[in-house]
């Protein structure tokens, strides 16, 4: 069962490892569950889940293992009985295999014994193990949900109730984001440049140096720890990216606050950037794109936020421009590889839903950016991107035919 | 040894668990959860009632791993060096133990409270990972290796401002507080607030919750601002009902003036005829 129970976490894509599930075992054996499935939902989470966001994951897997069993699963019976056979999970290393003696099962399986037979006299409650005043045993773990008052005079939910409720959904990392989680995320594209030239006093080395020189003085120069991050933000705005204002703001509040980029600078474009970048959300003012262009170089991160969603001609026309009495000479399709080519560390986040992804815009916007969901998740996953992107590398996407997508229409 | 909660520090039941199996099992606990919702609190909250000593180790964004083991002061014997105080060759004088390292040399059990380890670089928690399995850590000046002889309770929070690595996670047991419910805020503000009036608390508690249901705020007022509203509404003397309408002293709910409009137009915004 219990086996079970781990590899059904795990086919819900929680990797628990199997370290972290023999600490669960212990637990369990030191009689922390006791006895019951309420408690023992809040330590198995406790034991192996270890990121809020993945808490909603194990809520439905919780739910779908235990349901129809909640009340005829007997803890104590399962522990037992896996305890004097134990089973352990198929793929240990070799170094988890080693810590296994060290929990020393046998020792555990004794201990457990013990403590059920005091337990059997202390409550004296004949064939029942554990629990007082008729409360069943199994299941009915009494804590509250909410975790707020004890059992309370109605008694307590089953565990795979509370677990049915799914409270933690808001924190799933696929869906929620919020300012802070955004400038979490892009904290992580921090790089501390470690390949400077030694050019700033290392005071600490220096005199240690210099104390092991007995005190003749040893300069030593290290490496300075200033960051170098450098971020081009540009946002679509209006039409279609109305829905997402609120969010697309988050990210720009949350990028604006980051302290640790050594430069940051922000535009508005409306469904495609083509000769102008714009520095206001209306419009009016702005500048050329070229200049923008100048000024940056590799070094540079560009985070493009957009749906990517337009009329084909926006990106392959030369006039497709949306805007009345604008007039492009280049394609947007253009514009877009020439800011690819000048800052090879770019990305494209999307805030619509990945199932739209197959639009033939935003087919073609992909072969020149790595697009990804403007979710917690996917701004991660664009940080990585972006942190493993090498300056200088030839670009790839000649290879692929910007137009490909367009030929079926 | 069990903990089992303070009079002034109410916890839920789950947490009660899963702390006694934190010092059970002797892992460190990994403590998450909105700010204002205690979770430095609970250290202390543990060290009063099992009547242990407390090392706060506050984490800052320099503070490296051995920050908390001991530094050795090598400006101190640079100095006698130069000027001949002390003795030079005891560089044991010269080892000052973090408060990791003095729960390792205590004889007596302790706990460890490291606060706010997201605040350090991302490599600061793998970097402690080693000493908090053996409970033990070597002075390379001196050669020495110090072992707890009682495996210090460790507590850690995080603020979430940084992911922390995987290999870490996994040696912790891990809690996430959760955002009290009406209910269970009630509890909690009597303990700060004993003999609140009940019409001013309900109407207070409507007004946070509602509050903090507002999709687009910034930053949602936590617990400890709930319980400085309260005080700030008790000493002016404010009445139940003027609470509903003008919703007083805002600004220590919110520490934004954008939320602060926003909940004010909110506010005036008029109610949709009930149906």
């Amino acid at each position: 069962m219990f086996v079970d129970f781990l590899y059904h976490l795990r086919g819900h894509g929680l990797r628990v490892t199997p370290t972290e599930w023999l600490a669960l075992m212990e637990a369990l054996s030191r009689g922390h569950a006791r006895a019951s499935l309420g408690v023992f939902y809040h330590l198995a989470r406790a034991m192996v889940v270890k990121r809020e966001s993945l808490f909603d994951t194990y809520d439905r897997a919780f739910a779908e293992f235990f349901e129809g069993v909640d009340r005829q699963f007997d803890l104590t019976e399962e522990l037992l009985s896996w305890l004097s056979n134990p089973q352990l999970p198929r793929e240990l290393t070799e170094a988890e295999r080693q810590q296994i003696p060290h929990m020393d099962l046998e020792t555990l399986y004794e201990q457990f014994e013990k403590r059920l037979a005091e337990q059997k006299e202390r409550h004296d409650g004949g064939s029942r193990w554990v629990g007082t005043g008729g409360v069943s045993p199994f299941g009915n773990g009494g804590s509250n949900p909410q975790g707020i008052r004890v059992g309370g005079s109605g008694g307590g939910r089953t565990a795979v109730k509370v677990a049915g409720d799914r409270r933690y959904r808001n924190l799933r990392s696929d869906i929620v984001l919020d300012t802070r989680q955004m400038g979490s995320a892009l904290r992580r594209l921090r790089r501390l440049s470690s390949d400077d030239q030694a050019h700033e006093l290392d005071l600490e080395k220096t005199i240690d140096q210099s104390a092991r020189n007995g005190g003749e003085i040893e300069i030593v120069m290290g490496p300075p720890r200033r960051n170098r991050l450098r971020v081009l933000l540009l946002m679509d705005v209006g039409g279609s990216m109305d829905p997402h204002a609120a969010l697309c703001e988050k990210l720009f509040s949350a990028a604006h606050a980051s302290t640790h980029f050594k430069a940051f600078k922000h535009y508005y474009f409306h469904n495609c950037p083509y000769e102008r970048l714009y520095s206001d959300m209306s419009q009016l003012k702005g500048r050329p794109t070229a200049e923008v262009l100048k000024e940056i170089d590799e070094r540079w991160c560009v985070i493009l936020v957009g749906d990517a969603y337009m009329h084909p001609y926006e990106l392959t026309q030369r006039g497709g421009i949306i805007n009345y009495g604008a007039r492009n000479e280049e394609t947007g399709l253009q514009w877009l590889q020439r800011l690819r080519q000048r800052c090879p560390a770019s990305v494209w986040l999307n805030p619509e839903s990945e199932r739209v992804w197959g639009a033939p815009t935003i087919k073609t916007v992909r072969t020149v950016f790595p697009m990804f969901p403007l979710t917690l998740d996917g701004l991660t996953e664009s940080v990585d991107t972006l942190r493993g992107a090498k300056p200088n590398i030839p670009m790839k996407e000649q290879a692929v035919d910007p137009m490909a997508a367009f030929r079926s229409l | 040894m069990r903990f089992s909660g303070t009079s002034t520090y109410i916890t839920s039941p789950e947490l009660r668990d899963i702390v006694n199996v934190a010092i059970d099992l002797q892992k460190p606990l990994l403590m998450k959860g909105e700010p204002g919702t205690g979770k430095t609190r609970l250290a202390e909250a543990i060290a009063e009632d099992l009547g242990l000593e407390l090392l706060v180790w506050n984490i800052k964004s320099t503070t490296k791993a051995r920050d908390g083991l001991y530094v050795y002061d090598t400006v101190a014997r640079l100095n006698d060096a130069r000027f001949g105080d002390g003795d030079v060759r005891n560089i044991r004088a010269y080892i000052k133990h973090g408060p990791l390292g003095r729960a390792f040399a205590s004889d007596k059990r302790m706990i460890v409270l490291i606060d706010e380890i997201d605040k350090a670089d991302l490599e600061f928690p793998n970097d402690l990972l080693h000493e908090l399995d053996r409970m033990s850590f070597l002075v390379d000046e001196t050669g020495e290796t110090i072992t707890a002889r009682e495996r210090p309770i460790v507590i850690i929070t995080s603020n979430n401002e940084k992911e922390l690595p995987d290999a870490f996670l996994r040696r912790c047991v891990f809690h996430f507080i959760d955002f009290p419910t009406p209910d269970f805020m009630r509890d909690i503000v009597h303990v700060h607030h004993p003999d609140v009036e009940k019409a001013l608390l309900d109407e207070v508690l409507t007004r946070f919750f509602w509050i903090r249901d507002l999709p687009e705020l910034r930053k949602r007022p936590s617990t400890s601002e709930l319980v400085d509203w309260i005080a700030a509404l008790r000493r002016a003397g404010i009445s139940a009902e003027r609470i509903t309408t003008e919703l007083p002293f805002l600004g220590v709910l919110l520490k934004r003036e954008t939320d602060v409009e926003l909940v004010k137009r909110a506010v005036s915004r008029p109610r949709r005829p009930g149906f």
